[in-house]
């Protein structure tokens, strides 16, 4: 696994034969403003995506910029809708970010295609972001982290309060990034982001639950990182399945929710399930 | 362990860094999965055209000091890419040409001469279990069957009824570049660096970094400056991406890039001009031009 101590997925100066990245790489952060000037722009109307630039990203991608991480979560949602619908021009990978969206390998045999779509992709109107009609992914939580006083101090709560504000939150996986399956989840309120560790850990163990800027994520399995852990998820082999369809359990646009266990009963609990449909839900019909 | 009836390589000489690799795993990215595959994409594929495989079928591919290894049944192998000494039990054979490799005997491809990665097919294909319908290595993310070892034993898939197509004449290996110059298209970041660095990128010469990897083209040369010095938020990396970590020296992304990355891109490079970069030795003079 690559150095890239946290979870931008940088890849800094150095590196060695066996593909091994060193060096620093951090939290792709939060609270920053909208990019810059020259936008493209289908501003307007409230629930419109506001100002969006769509930026080449050599001749098969297209990088589409939005205001904020939540319009990039509707813009994404509807880059999804109109697949489904078959209303988008062949599109190899959609790769949702912290405030854009990538569209890469745009239709190859036409060179023209991406420029049309850039011309098109302007005047959306992009539904703004809804009220989850699905079932969350429910994600069991041991809140036992080692940077939990940190948390609670930062956030200006006791200790026992955090797993309470946290478990509490609606999330949302906003996009995946740093390893197969690690989701970038959104939903804590802005009071509640914490900086990154001063010093990042050499290894973070599977299933910790950590928090950086806006994001919550959980380590799909051992890695580096700089992340603040709050817990821990007691069976984190779901979190990741490459013999599932889909893969990752936290798959960008899932609804989360993190449910509070004690360490003795985390044993006993059922494995979260990756889709729709759940257990309890299909015992009630 | 190994099924008797199976057939194998067994891998005598695992080299500086031997990985399987096939055409990759695209359409997972948004899973944080890249795309790996061959890095030299044309060589793997006319390698496996040369034994009668289907171009995706999964080779060998090497870096720098070539590999060795042993089948157990009789098998028809190509050694292409960059250019190596090729023998069998000893005995020089032809190098970018099928071959004819004895149950038991050793197919060597020795270090590069010219290039850094040489491919081996064989015929059938190397068929270890795929992941997300890729044999392929991701030395990045971990994905697929792990950087071969000494006495390793590879699974090999039947050949296509028939044998290799019948040979004609020369085929037309790409060399090695002696200097590397790799086509720019600017963006999706360029406003993030002033106006004289990206005069910079497209003017000076490079060299390419012996910290070169699958992951990432790394370059010895000017840095470029930055206008912008606000951190990015991460967001999606294509393939040939030119990433600018705060170093300033461009890392041209390959195969197994990141999905996402927090330092701003300031070009593009087009997929069909990275074969050249997968075979660009370090010390190699590099130069970006405009697309």
């Amino acid at each position: 696994m690559s150095g890239a101590g946290g979870t931008g997925g940088r890849v800094s100066g150095s590196g060695d034969a066996d593909g091994r990245v060193s060096g620093s790489g951090d939290t792709g952060g939060g609270a920053h403003g909208p990019s810059g000037t020259g936008s493209a722009s289908s501003a307007g109307s409230p629930g419109d995506p506001g100002t969006l630039r769509v930026l080449p990203a050599g001749p098969h991608a297209l990088l589409v910029e939005l205001a904020d991480g939540e319009h990039a979560e509707a813009f994404h949602a509807e880059l999804l809708r109109r697949r489904e619908r078959g209303e988008l021009p062949a599109v190899r990978d959609i790769v949702p970010a912290a405030r854009t969206v990538l569209l890469d390998g745009i239709a190859e045999r036409a060179p023209e295609a991406r420029d049309r779509l850039a011309r098109e992709l302007v005047s959306w109107r992009v539904e703004p972001p809804r009220g989850e009609d699905r079932a969350p992914v429910e994600v069991p939580v041991v809140y036992d982290g080692p940077d939990l006083d940190e948390v609670a101090a930062l956030w200006g709560v006791g200790a026992d309060e955090v797993a309470a504000l946290h478990s509490r939150t609606a999330f949302r996986v906003a996009f995946c990034g740093f390893a197969p399956g690690f989701g970038y989840l959104t939903g804590l309120p802005k009071r509640l982001h914490v900086p990154r560790r001063t010093t990042p850990r050499t290894r973070v163990p599977a299933g910790a639950v950590a928090l950086a800027g806006p994001y919550t994520g959980v380590y799909p399995r051992p890695s580096p990182g700089g992340w603040q852990i709050v817990g821990r998820m007691p069976d984190p082999g779901t979190l990741w399945d490459p013999g599932r369809e889909p893969a990752a359990l936290l798959v960008p646009g899932t609804p989360v929710r993190f449910v509070p266990v004690e360490a003795g009963k985390a044993a006993t609990l059922p494995a979260p399930r990756a889709g729709d449909v759940r257990a309890d839900s299909r015992a009630d019909t | 362990m190994i099924p008797e009836s199976g057939r194998h390589l067994h891998v005598v000489r695992p080299g500086a860094l031997t990985t399987v690799q096939d055409a990759g795993r695209p359409g997972h990215a948004h899973l944080g999965v890249g795309r790996a595959g061959a890095l030299d994409g044309p060589a793997a594929r006319l390698a496996n055209r040369l034994v009668g495989n289907p171009p995706d079928a999964a080779v060998l591919e090497t870096t720098l000091t070539g590999c060795a290894v042993r089948p157990d049944r009789p098998v028809v192998a190509v050694v292409g890419g960059a250019g190596c000494r090729v023998t069998v039990d000893g005995r020089p054979v032809a190098w970018g040409a099928p071959v004819r490799v004895p149950a038991g005997a050793v197919l060597d491809a020795g270090p590069a001469g010219t290039g850094l990665r040489s491919y081996l097919a064989f015929a059938g294909g190397l068929v270890p279990d795929p992941v997300l319908g890729s044999r392929s290595a991701d030395l990045l993310s971990g994905l697929g069957p792990a950087p071969l070892g000494e006495g390793d034993e590879l699974p090999l898939g039947e050949p296509a009824s028939g044998g290799p197509p019948p040979h004609a004449g020369p085929v037309p290996w790409p060399g090695a570049p002696a200097e590397l110059v790799l086509p720019v298209h600017p963006g999706p970041r360029h406003d993030w660096f002033t106006e004289a660095a990206l005069r910079t990128l497209l003017t000076a010469s490079y060299r390419v970094s012996p910290h070169s990897n699958r992951i990432g083209l790394r370059t010895e040369g000017p840095p470029l400056e930055r206008s912008r010095t606000e951190e990015l938020p991460s967001e999606g990396m294509v393939m040939g991406a030119i990433q600018v970590p705060p170093d300033g020296r461009p890392v041209v992304f390959l195969n197994d890039h990141p999905t996402t990355g927090g330092y701003p891109v300031v070009g593009v490079v087009p997929e069909r001009a990275l074969a050249a970069a997968a075979q660009a030795v370090p010390g190699t003079r590099l130069r970006f031009v405009r697309a």
